[in-house]
């Protein structure tokens, strides 16, 4: 039997070897270049915008947010989300905030600032001209956003409140409580219900995207699969958009929605769109510990709670006193030891990267002592219960809710855990994809954000994206290109929809002994030791061997429960993961191709002799862009920095 | 914003309010205020009986003097009355048909018994009323009646123990359905504050209590015999 | 822990359903509910049976994916915590659960705890929403807004569309619900150019819907995940008696 996850079953990519990138970044000037580019590109005329058809697939802050936008200007769109309404998307679990470079606070920010410090904290692997689009458009987000009634915090005198996030020197994120992701998406969500509403959005919710289309080297449409009846379509388009998210459920356990998959870009990649720096991801340093093996996701705690508590572990490994019993002698406040000038507030990797330190050398604390405290004792002492009850009631509710122990007696227990995917599909500046009407918004892109993002940045990212870019440039693909009419019946269709439904058939049949979950576990468990927040050339080469191991054992063992034609969330969770298995492996391949450490990747074998992380400008400046083909073929975009000079950063 | 540019026909818009069961609900507040209106006043009324027989029947007999009076109030107690039954009937038929299957268990989080037993305490205060009407204003109800001797029939009423059972029965459940009606109708015509709001509920229950006890005072004085039996 | 769930399974959408005995020891106080049915579906998969189906993504208590009702409440007997952030703590070993899906008319099962809550999204696309065309927006600070408003409209914004409201009415009303969003946008100066319209037609479509009426009994706010308040309903009565009366 010819076993499915071999490439060879799937459609071959485009002539291997084809393929050059070219970013289409423009020439002259930075802060003109986007004015430059929305001058040069073509426009449908208005009339002739209704007889086009837009796929986007996602309704999360990027997918909503283009779906609404297109439909406005008389596009006709199709919109999907695998929820059971697009305001579930996961930017519904957003917390902290969203930056734009308005400079209300009047402490010195401005569009330069913002694209400088999104650059240096993407450890310059970001494109320039991408990053200060960004920030251009960052400050038109926020007015879009109060229009639609997005209920920001205000100051007494009716003006918008700002606080300061993610380790910034300036007071430029707005926020909605803890819930600007959910206020953010709802106003998108209404957006497009409003679209719904006028006749030009069709929404097709509980409907997941299983392939993709290309018809003459363009993407021309998707198969996708009804979660309700199980059926299998074929939708045609004239250009089709993912914004699909992230995929940091690689790892099982991850602060992301667990619905949360690379299906979609997986299938894109497959068809011959190529994969930006997939090793790049994120690991969030303050999220509530795992407590058991039956444990489903992690919960995020807001990066602020590093403002006030002090982050330690017993000096002396396997110290198992209660925290309160130890004394301030036989602790070690390792962050405020190791950088006496940013103490806890070191930026997310880093924090990150030493929490895991002090826990491989046995001093972690908890039941599995994977974990470190977050003490609030001294904070409540220097400002009292009620101010910290002001600052961190609710997240204190939530932990206590969680945890069952309460922070304002015993110290918070904390732990990094797997939170954002940098990578994704490479984009050009008009967010295309490597194939020709195939963009791709939000997560799902390789993004504006290197080897590290900043906080508050994704949502700004998705809307940007959304609201402003590829309404335009989707008008100039489409305006530049003949389109002759394609029919559902066309053979690539008919091919592409036998394929998923052969899989489908395949999962189910296998009626092996193990459960999905069972398998992701596993693979999640390979992944965050080789390949999580510090990886070596030998951890990468075993994991790679033991992923291929999985996946075939996978193939063989899988006990899918369940038939076809009807809901079957385990039939759901199988595919997800398959494609996951073929993902973390050109996750490792690209972790050990990049023989350095920048941001969240961190290369054992590549760091300053006080452990930091040490780029190699020489040789890795570059975006790696991943080929599908029996074996992924690597092409690199070369990166220039004239405006931001590559630094070591420093946070001694 | 103009109806029709809310895709409202405004020929239609009447029709249109009372098929909304908002507009329907709406009509119930007005029309349950002005019952309670009736009922507290008539309460009021009925308490003369402790001033004796000549004071209730003057009283009595000066309200049928005032036909001016006393038919525009029949008239609209009638209107209001059957608005007030017609859109509870109608909203009672949407309500089993929002829920077809009922829940195997069932256990309230948090709201008043007065509050889910509406459907049940309206009814049996309109079946209360007719049988009222019957006994006092037509003289049907099978206890003795004499056309001009109000004072008299509601003493010779009231010794049926069952009829004055009946009745405390009656005002217990009118006063629960009060109890919630009257600040029900306060959120429904759309009037809500933080502070003001437990206060109207706080009010609500007393009134209740007063026409629970203020009733109810009239039947057990007869039965126990503290007001002069004279006939 | 051991628990001994009562589950009402149905295989699809019109098919006849009922509730089935599953007992389950080995459960850990630390679980949240969904991760027990996670540990029952492992159980039954691997049995050859079909695991129950239940909605649910961010498993924060956000996304409003999740819900049913255990033993009469809607998502369980904790306040203001969806069933996703229910640990099993609150609950004494070998207790008796009785889990059932939304119950209403416009909330049809489509198979075990899972309903189509899409009625929801239809009242939103009714007028749930301020028309602004991307790019038509003035400086977001020309917009002055009373932080106390802000602080309202946020309260009533916070709603997840969860639909626990509707579950728990007696009248299978979703009057909190279109209420929590009337309130968002009515409370807000840039949602009063069309708020007579939203109200006459989100109202409109609540009642298209198969809803009941409110009737001001309460459960909607004991069960609320958001703790949204009545304040709500009376608000959305009053826009809409308001534009009733009001309209052209
Ligand atoms: C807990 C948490 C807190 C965060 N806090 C912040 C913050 O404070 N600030 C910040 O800037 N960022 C934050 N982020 C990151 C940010 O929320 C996300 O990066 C961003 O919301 C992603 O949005 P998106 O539109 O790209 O994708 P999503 O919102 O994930 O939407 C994905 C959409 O694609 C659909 N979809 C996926 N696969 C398929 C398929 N195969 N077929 C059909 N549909 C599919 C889904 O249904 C969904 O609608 C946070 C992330 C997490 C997990
Ligand atoms: C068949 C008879 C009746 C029925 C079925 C009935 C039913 C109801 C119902 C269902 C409500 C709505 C409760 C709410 O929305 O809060 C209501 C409200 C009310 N009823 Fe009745 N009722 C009846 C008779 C009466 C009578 C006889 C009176 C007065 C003596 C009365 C007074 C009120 C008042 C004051 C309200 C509050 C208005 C409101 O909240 O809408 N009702 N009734
Ligand atoms: C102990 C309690 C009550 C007593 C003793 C009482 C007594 C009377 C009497 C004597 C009459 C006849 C008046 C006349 O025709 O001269 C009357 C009429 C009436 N009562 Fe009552 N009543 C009581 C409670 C109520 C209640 C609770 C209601 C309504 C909920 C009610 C509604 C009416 C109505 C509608 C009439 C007719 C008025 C008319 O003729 O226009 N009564 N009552
Ligand atoms: S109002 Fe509360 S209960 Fe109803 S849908 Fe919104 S969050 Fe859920
Ligand atoms: S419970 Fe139902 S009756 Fe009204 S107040 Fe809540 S919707
Ligand atoms: S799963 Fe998202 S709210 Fe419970």
């Amino acid at each position: 039997m010819q076993l499915l996850y071999e490439p060879e079953q799937h459609a071959p990519a485009p002539a291997a070897g084809s393929l050059t990138l070219d970013a289409r970044i423009p020439s002259g000037p930075i802060e003109k270049a986007w004015d430059k580019t929305r001058f040069e590109m073509k426009l449908v005329n208005p009339a002739n915008k209704r007889k086009y058809e837009i796929i986007v697939v996602g309704s999360g802050l990027a997918g909503a947010s283009s779906a609404a936008t297109l439909a406005e200007l008389g596009y006709n769109v199709k919109c999907f989300c695998f929820q059971d309404s697009p305001r579930r998307a996961h930017s519904i679990a957003a917390q902290g905030g969203i930056n734009a470079a308005k400079n209300y606070q009047n402490d010195g920010d401005s569009v330069y600032r913002l694209f400088y410090d999104t650059v240096k904290g993407g450890d310059f692997r970001a494109r320039e001209a991408n990053v200060y689009r960004l920030a251009q458009i960052s400050v038109n987000i926020i007015d879009q956003c109060v229009a639609q009634g997005v209920p920001f915090a205000r100051e007494y005198g009716g003006t918008l409140a700002n606080r300061s996030f993610g380790g910034a020197q300036v007071s430029r994120t707005f926020y909605a409580r803890g819930q600007t992701g959910q206020q953010l998406l709802l106003g998108a969500y209404q957006a497009l219900e409003r679209q719904v509403d006028a006749g030009r959005v069709t929404m097709i919710p509980r409907t997941e995207m299983l392939d993709l289309v290309v018809i003459d080297g363009r993407a021309r449409g998707i198969i996708t699969r009804d979660l309700v009846t199980g059926a299998i379509d074929s939708h045609v388009a004239d250009a089709v958009v993912l914004a699909t998210g992230g995929y940091g459920n690689v790892y099982f356990l991850s602060t992301n929605a667990k619905g949360s998959n690379c299906t979609a870009i997986w299938r894109a990649y497959k068809r011959g769109a190529a994969f930006g720096n997939p090793c790049f991801t994120q690991i969030h340093p303050t999220c509530i510990p795992v407590s058991g093996h039956y444990q489903s996701k992690l919960t995020l705690m807001s990066e602020s709670l590093r403002n006030d508590g002090r982050i330690w572990v017993p000096l002396e490994k396997g110290d198992k006193r209660p925290p309160n019993e130890i004394p301030e002698s036989d602790r070690d406040y390792y962050l405020e030891r190791r950088y006496p000038s940013f103490g806890n507030l070191v930026p997310r990797d880093v924090a990150s990267r030493n929490a895991k330190a002090v826990c491989d050398e046995g001093r972690g604390v908890g039941e599995h002592g994977l974990g470190v405290y977050l003490d609030f004792a001294d904070a409540i002492h220097r400002l009292g219960r009620k101010t910290i009850e002001e600052r961190y009631g609710n997240l204190f509710e939530m932990y206590e809710r969680i945890t069952d122990e309460n922070p304002y007696k015993i110290p918070m227990r904390i732990y990094p855990a797997m939170h954002y995917t940098m990578g994704g599909l490479w984009v050009d500046y008009h967010l295309m994809s490597t194939i020709p009407g195939l963009f791709v918004a939000g997560e799902a892109n390789f993004s504006d954000h290197g080897a590290n993002r900043l906080g508050a940045s994704a949502l700004m990212q998705g809307l940007s994206d959304g609201y402003f870019i590829i309404p335009y440039t989707i008008g100039h693909y489409l305006a530049s290109n003949k389109f002759d009419k394609v029919e559902s019946t066309h053979e690539e269709f008919r091919a592409a929809q036998a394929q998923v439904a052969d899989r489908t058939r395949q999962l189910l049949e296998t009626k092996g002994t193990r459960t999905v979950d069972s398998f992701h576990r596993e693979l999640g468990k390979i992944m965050w030791d080789d390949c999580g927040m510090s990886r070596n050339a030998a951890g990468l080469e075993t994991a790679i061997s033991k992923i291929r191991d999985l996946r075939e054992q996978y193939w063989r063992e899988v006990k899918v429960p369940g038939a076809p034609a009807e809901i079957n969330q385990s039939l759901e969770k199988a595919g997800r993961v398959a494609d996951f298995f073929e993902l973390a492996e050109l996750m490792c391949l690209d972790a050990l191709h990049r023989e350095e450490s920048c941001g969240g990747h961190f290369r054992e074998e590549h760091q300053t002799p006080d452990g930091e992380a040490l780029r190699d400008d020489e040789n890795f400046a570059y975006v790696a862009a991943w080929q599908y083909g029996p074996e992924p073929r690597l092409i690199k975009e070369p990166l220039t920095f004239e405006y931001v000079h590559p630094s070591q950063r420093s946070y001694k | 914003m103009s109806a029709s540019a809310a895709g409202i026909a405004p020929a239609v818009r009447p029709l249109r309010f009372w098929q909304t069961t908002n507009g329907k609900k709406a009509v119930m507040a007005v029309s349950g205020i002005i019952l309670a209106g009736f009922v507290l006043a008539h309460l009021l009324g009925n308490l003369q009986i402790f001033l004796g027989p000549d004071a209730f029947n003057s009283y009595a007999r000066t309200l049928r003097h005032l036909p001016e009076l006393v038919w525009p109030t029949r008239i609209v107690l009638l209107l209001m009355v059957t608005l007030h039954i017609w859109s509870s009937l109608q909203l009672a038929v949407t309500k089993s048909e929002a829920r077809p299957i009922g829940y195997a268990k069932n256990k309230p989080a948090g709201s008043s018994y007065a509050s889910r037993t509406m459907y049940w305490s309206g009814p049996i205060v309109a079946a209360f009323v007719i049988y009222h009407l019957m006994q006092f204003t037509f003289g049907v109800g099978g206890t003795p009646y004499h056309p001009f001797d109000a004072y008299g029939n509601v003493i010779e009423g009231f010794r049926v123990p069952i009829v004055s059972i009946f009745y405390i029965i009656a005002m217990g459940l009118l006063s629960l359905h009060l109890r919630h009606g009257l600040w029900s109708m306060f959120q429904t015509l759309g009037f809500y504050h933080p502070r003001h709001t437990p206060r109207i509920k706080r009010l609500a229950s007393l009134i209740a209590l007063f026409i629970f006890f203020g009733f109810i005072s009239i039947p057990i004085a007869v039965v126990l015999r503290v007001i002069p039996q004279v006939l | 822990m051991k628990l001994i769930f009562h589950i009402w399974r149905q295989p699809a959408r019109n098919a006849p359903g009922r509730m089935v005995r599953y007992e389950h020891s080995g459960l850990n106080p630390d679980m949240s509910m969904l991760e027990a049915l996670d540990v029952l579906n492992e159980d039954l998969a691997l049995k050859g049976d079909d695991p129950i189906t239940f909605e649910h993504d961010c498993r924060e208590g956000i996304c409003g994916s999740c819900g049913f009702v255990i033993n009469g409440i809607a998502h369980g007997p904790l306040a203001k915590t969806t069933v996703c952030q229910l640990s099993l703590r609150h609950f004494r070993d070998g207790e008796e659960l009785y889990l059932e899906p939304w119950r209403a008319k416009a909330f049809p099962v489509l198979r075990d705890l899972m309903v189509d809550r899409s009625a929801f999204d239809r009242i939103i696309s009714s007028g749930g929403y301020i028309s602004v065309p991307a790019g038509s927006a003035p400086d977001g600070n020309n917009i002055l807004v009373d932080k106390d408003d802000a602080d309202r409209s946020m309260d009533a914004a916070a709603c997840i569309g969860c639909g626990a409201c509707v579950a728990a009415c007696p009248n299978a009303s979703a009057s909190l619900f279109t209420g929590a969003k009337l309130s968002h946008l009515g409370l807000l100066p840039q949602g009063q150019p069309e708020r007579n319209s939203r109200a006459l037609r989100m109202v409109a479509q609540m009642n298209e819907e198969n809803f009941g009426q409110c009737t001001n009994i309460g459960e909607c706010e004991a069960v609320c995940p958001k703790g949204i308040r009545l304040e709500v309903i009376s608000r959305m009565n009053h826009d809409f008696l308001k534009a009733s009366l009001s309209s052209r």
